[in-house]
């Protein structure tokens, strides 16, 4: 007899926390064959809402936090999945990429963190602007972070799409 | 004023930083084409510690040939660098920037060892900076198009680099980390007296598997530099250093196609107001001048106190400065390290004879002063003017020259009235005086209640003849790149 699969029930993230769904409901992920892969929190208006407090609250100290330790941190994220690359091209493959297709994807995600790794100390002097007003003033614009952004992902190349979604929205000093 | 003083009964136990950790080779070659090389001159010269007079290793002198083949080997590596995808040549300066993080403890000690500086400073200012420094450049070298739109910006092939002895690593650094995220190759020298983390450096980017050729580090004097200068193949020099050798380049590339950009002297003018914050401006005073002995080109070296709080600002610097301790660089405690060569202590030495003959009035604290090595205690210099030698040539070393004025005006004709133009500093509590005072001051870097504090995203560089150029920021990507429309 074939081994059973140990399917893990995958919890959210909140807040640096993984709770389980506040709903207490779940829901299953197949692959496109429709074997079972894991068990999935189904998350309730509650469980959005203590998401945006908690990202609401920690928006105004990481939009404070120095633009070198945000690329840091960013570039710390990149170093972390090219150590767990394995990892997750095994589980692109399992929602349905090839390994090549995993890989290419993986890399990708990589490097595109390290792009905005390099945006966070650079968009803002070209974003910004002296203005030479005709009034006896010194004038001058930049530009702030807009605030708690929500995202919702795309179903092809999850983790991809996450990722570009993601990184520029906390390398402007979103959450 | 009655003045506690603990200093009789109470010394600061010593806290040197070991030296067991770091690994020194006893002779270094020339890091030529991914490779180090015994020199074709044959020669090599010692390096020596300030603080001890002791030979800490042999450096090799490169000659003509030595510089040509290091150009030789620039020139082929740019070729593939140039072409290589940008952020592949972005993620190789983003290791290079990892690896000094990891390493950053033995630059440090071997900063301080070779050139002098307090490890406090080179442990916290110097090596520091110099990997945000790679980190900052190494985002840029895939957005070039965003920080130049519509001009497509190219490298322009070999930069032959020469670098001072003041701030070793961080001056590499803001040559190379540019340099190279804009798809040059680049041809180093470091200053004579200080090559050893520049060497440790080239060992780094050898470990970090950056393509062979893409950074040449060649050590010796005067001369190696000036083969670098006239050598026909180079496209570009970057020069910090003093504004005689920088007009000495000037005059050699004339006509040719080189393009340079020289980073040079500078007798830098701290300004305090009446209504500034005293006792931080005091430190301000002692900061931008007593930082790193004094040896920054942009140092304050030049104190403007308004009249009416001169007395008390003089007073106060005074009993501050005679706390400074000056003493082992290696320790913890110490606040001025070594002058960095014996020839550095004698030109500092002329000028402290110059400033009591020309009628300055001196002050220096008593400090418990090593027979061995050189130093030079924080000096003062009262009832001096604007004629004097002192307030007018850059000295390079720990002597302030002190100045009064009424108004702001004055002041901002006084501070202007230089052939450089690096720095300035003011210090007032009042916002409109600084805008004022920043728009009004010919100077490229003008600091607003602090002084001396450095950013790779901050531009520096000079006005008049403290040189031309940017280095750091977004500015300092231009140095480095040609554009076609």
């Amino acid at each position: 007899m074939s081994r059973i699969d140990v399917l893990k029930t995958y919890k959210i993230f909140i807040g640096g926390k993984f709770p389980r769904t506040e709903s207490g409901r779940y829901f299953h992920v197949k692959n496109e064959d429709g074997d079972l892969l894991s068990n999935m929190c189904l998350s309730s208006r509650k469980d959005f809402r203590n998401a945006v407090v908690s990202a609401r609250k920690a928006q105004k100290g990481w939009e404070e936090t120095k633009a070198l330790n945000k690329g840091q941190i960013l570039y710390r994220i990149a170093e972390m999945l090219e150590g767990r690359k394995s990892q997750f091209i095994a589980e692109l493959m399992l929602t349905g990429s090839t390994k090549s297709e995993g890989k290419k994807e993986v890399e990708l995600s990589i490097d595109r963190l390290i792009y905005y790794a390099g945006w966070s100390d650079k968009f803002s002097p070209i974003l910004s602007s002296v203005n030479p007003v005709s009034s006896n003033h010194f004038n001058f614009s930049a530009p702030e972070a807009v605030g708690v952004v929500s995202v919702i992902a795309q179903n092809e190349a999850p983790l991809l799409g996450l990722v570009s979604m993601i990184a520029p929205i906390i390398v402007g000093g979103n959450t | 004023m009655t003045k506690i003083d603990l200093s009789k009964n109470w010394n600061f136990a010593s806290a040197a930083e070991s030296t067991k950790h770091i690994k020194l080779k006893k002779k270094y070659g020339l890091f030529i084409d991914g490779e180090f090389v015994k020199p074709q001159s044959k020669k090599y010269f010692g390096t020596i510690n300030p603080a001890t007079d002791e030979v800490i290793a042999k450096i090799a002198e490169a000659n003509e040939k030595d510089v040509d083949l290091a150009v030789r080997s620039a020139r082929k590596a740019f070729k593939s660098w140039s072409k290589l995808e940008p952020k592949e040549r972005g993620k190789y300066i983003f290791r290079i920037a990892r690896m000094i993080q990891e390493r950053a403890k033995e630059f440090a000690v071997i900063e301080s060892l070779d050139g002098g500086k307090p490890i406090r400073e080179s442990r916290d200012i110097d090596i520091p900076l110099a990997a945000n420094h790679f980190f900052y450049y190494a985002g840029w070298a895939d957005k070039l198009e965003y920080a130049f739109p519509n001009k497509k910006p190219q490298p322009l092939g070999v930069a032959g680099q020469i670098i001072p002895w003041n701030f070793p690593l961080l001056m590499a650094a803001w040559k190379i980390a540019p340099a190279l995220a804009c798809g040059n190759t680049v041809v180093l020298k470091p200053a004579e007296t200080t090559s050893l983390t520049a060497l440790k450096l080239a060992e780094l980017i050898k470990d970090s598997g950056l393509p062979k050729g893409v950074v040449n580090i060649v050590t010796g004097a005067g001369k190696t530099g000036e083969a670098i200068v006239n050598h026909s193949d180079i496209n570009k020099i970057a020069f910090t250093g003093s504004t005689a050798v920088g007009k000495m380049i000037q005059r050699s590339i004339a006509g040719t196609k080189k393009k340079s950009t020289l980073e040079l002297g500078g007798k830098g003018a701290n300004i305090i107001f009446e209504d500034a914050a005293i006792d931080q401006a005091v430190e301000g005073i002692v900061n931008a001048i007593f930082f790193n002995q004094g040896h920054v080109c942009c140092a304050g070296s030049r104190l403007f106190v308004q009249e009416s709080v001169a007395d008390t600002v003089i007073e106060k610097l005074k009993d501050r400065i005679s706390t400074l301790i000056v003493g082992n660089p290696l320790d913890k405690n110490t606040d001025i390290g070594a002058i960095n060569s014996a020839n550095q202590l004698k030109t500092i030495n002329k000028y402290i004879e110059i400033g009591k003959k020309e009628g300055g009035e001196i002050y220096q604290p008593k400090c418990k002063i090593s027979k061995k090595g050189n130093w030079c205690p924080p000096t003062l210099f009262l009832n001096v003017s604007q004629s004097h030698t002192i307030v007018q040539e850059e000295i390079f070393g720990p002597v302030l020259a002190i100045q009064t004025f009424r108004t702001i005006d004055e002041v901002i004709e006084k501070a202007n009235n230089t052939p450089y133009g690096l720095s300035a500093g003011v210090w007032t509590e009042k916002g409109s005086k600084i805008f004022k005072l920043t728009q009004k001051l010919n100077a490229g870097v003008v600091w607003a209640n602090t002084y001396n504090k450095f950013d790779p995203t901050s531009p520096f560089g000079g006005f008049k003849e403290s040189g031309f150029g940017r280095e750091g920021g977004l500015h300092g990507l231009k140095s480095y790149l040609k554009f076609k429309s």
